[in-house]
């Protein structure tokens, strides 16, 4: 059953990208608190921050191609009480700058937003050395920080007016495609609470970003051949919602985990710890498995590494064989 | 403050600093006594401060950054002798749950400390960023920065070179520890810096030089570097300085970087250094 209060249709008719998600929201979060400040490395227009730096251009600072002194700048201007907000590609945003992030930002526990647009496979035509797929393991292993990785252009708007309000650092990941918008514009969301996006006995699916889409297509394939799936969108990978999770899992008894990341060190990994700890559980992944990305469209990338609503049928169909075997 | 007082409170922090390194037997005493008449010179004359009610935002007080983390002894000294914590504490250097960890951390609550340094060449950036933010805020305060000349090898340094006057940043001055000296030998050996001066020059920062263990000489490199404010360019003050400075067998070498002294060694460097100031 589709819960509606996050649900706005099943069948959009509008794509939008959640960079723009992020640029509309940064925009409305700098109307409501004149202490954000806006920095980029030479992305204005692909993150999307041209509206923030029209309407306030003294507190837009253009950093040029040198990410880790943005990433320094950005920790010195919590000093004084501004919030800022970097922005460049994911893989700039993170295995770039690590070093950078952990001593300046998290270690020193500064309220830096870091905003990473092009994550994953879905960068397409510029290839691997682009399409980071290790930037959430690499986020969320640091301490102090919050990870969040958005599912449409209205949670991504929401999630950047959320981070505007939480006090610490943030990575929020967003993506470069153009992908549907089905989530309600007023959607209740609250960083670190997963939604429950349909509710289902047979398989718990727990997505994250642009699969979460895919795991709402997958599950009304999956409900025509009779099979109920609970679809949750974890948004915030740090900290996880466990709860939410584990309660799901317990009806279910099985669950499949997708995401546009490696497999080792993303959610999956993260809801593998918690099964394992708390509730041992017949699991599939639906993720990269360890290799680099190539040059393609962005939806011939995702078929070509089982990352769409298809590679989730058919975790969903091998997971509940084995939990059967189980029972 | 008179040069004699300022003397007399430098050469107190250096005993702190042998002090320290002996008790942890681990620390980097030569680059802290090498910069203990800047920090003295700072903390005790110039800066505008509030050590009784410290606050992470510093508004309307002066900013230090010590970008070479490493000579976090001189720095945690000069703090507790200018009252941000009690000088017992410095007895707790580097040893388990102390708040004067091995390289400045905001961790563990330590007042005076706005970021974590250590990993060498990011204090320029987040000098710089505290910069901006002093001047949106219409502040007429000053934000003071300490980088060591080996660390200037890092990239990060020169991309925040770049950015500081191309964003009109000319209320910070940031000083180079010119010892010449890092771990694997002297400067100029494992990686020749060249024409610092000059390359300084290139970002389009105001350069000044002088000798760092020589209080009249810094306060008029600093006065200087005050009159730059409206430049919309920063100033860099290249100070000339001895590695271990007043102790006479660890000045101007390498050796003394990293090391702790022994007893007896810390019996000679004491015997030194004779303040009119009490140990911790």
């Amino acid at each position: 059953m589709v819960n509606s209060r996050y649900i706005e249709t099943l069948t959009p008719e509008v794509s939008k990208d959640t960079r723009s998600g992020f640029g509309e929201g940064l925009l409305q979060a700098g109307q409501a608190n004149e202490n954000i400040v806006g920095l980029c490395a030479d992305l204005t227009g692909s993150l999307k921050m041209g509206g923030f730096k029209k309407a306030f251009p003294d507190r837009f600072f253009q950093v040029g191609i040198a990410e880790a002194n943005m990433m320094g700048v950005a920790a010195g201007m919590t000093i004084g009480g501004k919030i800022p907000f970097t922005g460049t590609f994911a893989n700039f945003s993170t295995g770039r700058v690590y070093d950078q992030i952990r001593q300046s930002i998290a270690y020193s526990g500064k309220n830096v937003k870091i905003c990473a647009s092009h994550a994953g496979l879905t960068l397409g035509e510029d290839g691997a050395t682009h399409q980071i797929l290790e930037d959430m393991g690499m986020m969320a292993m640091l301490p102090h920080m919050t990870v969040i990785c958005t599912a449409d252009f209205e949670q991504t708007r929401q999630a950047t007016l959320a981070v505007a309000e939480h006090e610490g650092p943030v990575y929020l990941r967003f993506g470069r495609p153009k992908v549907p918008v089905f989530m309600r514009s007023d959607a209740p969301f609250e960083i670190g609470k997963a939604q429950i996006l349909t509710e289902g006995n047979d398989v718990t699916i727990v997505a994250t970003g642009h699969l979460v889409w895919e795991a709402m297509l997958a599950s009304q394939v999956l409900l025509e051949r009779g099979i109920r799936a609970e679809v949750i969108n974890v948004h915030t990978i740090k900290p996880l919602d466990g709860k939410t999770i584990l309660d799901s899992v317990k009806r279910t008894g099985c669950v499949v985990v997708a995401e546009e990341h490696q497999r080792i060190g993303g959610l999956g990994a993260l809801v593998a710890q918690l099964l394992a700890a708390h509730c041992p559980t017949p699991m599939r992944q639906v993720a990269v498995e360890d290799s680099f990305g190539e040059s393609g469209k962005p939806a011939q990338l995702m078929e070509k590494y089982g990352l769409n609503a298809k590679a989730i049928e058919a975790q969903v169909e091998d997971v509940m064989r084995t939990a059967t075997a189980v029972l | 403050m008179e040069n004699q007082a300022l003397i007399q409170m430098a050469t107190q922090v250096r005993r702190d600093i042998v002090r320290m390194v002996h008790g942890a037997a681990s620390g980097h005493p030569g680059g802290s006594l090498g910069c203990a008449d800047l920090l003295t010179l700072l903390y005790f004359e110039e800066m505008q401060l509030s050590p009784d009610q410290f606050d992470m935002n510093g508004t309307d007080e002066d900013l230090f950054f010590l970008s070479n983390g490493h000579i976090s002894p001189v720095w945690y000294s000069v703090l507790s002798r200018r009252g941000y914590f009690p000088v017992e504490e410095l007895a707790t250097f580097r040893k388990l749950n102390t708040r004067l960890q091995g390289h400045p951390a905001t961790e563990e609550g330590l007042p005076g400390i706005r970021i974590a340094s250590g990993s060498l060449g990011q204090g320029l950036s987040a000098a710089i960023g505290a910069a901006q933010v002093k001047k949106l805020n219409g502040e007429s305060t000053w934000v003071f920065s300490l980088h060591g000349d080996g660390e200037l090898q890092e990239g990060q340094i020169w991309e925040a070179a770049m950015y500081a006057p191309h964003h009109g940043v000319d209320n910070l001055i940031s000083f180079v520890d010119c010892n010449g000296q890092q771990i694997d030998g002297s400067t100029d050996d494992v990686m020749n810096l060249g024409d610092l001066a000059g390359k300084w020059a290139a970002f389009y920062w105001h350069v000044l030089t002088c000798d760092g263990h020589d209080f009249d000489a810094l306060r008029n490199a600093i006065a200087k570097a005050k009159a730059n404010r409206g430049s919309g360019r920063p100033t860099v003050v290249l100070m000339k300085t001895e590695m271990g400075k007043g102790v006479d067998f660890m000045e101007g070498t390498h050796e003394w970087h990293g090391i702790a002294p022994n007893d007896d060694q810390l019996e000679s460097a004491l015997s030194q250094l004779q303040s009119s100031h009490a140990d911790y």
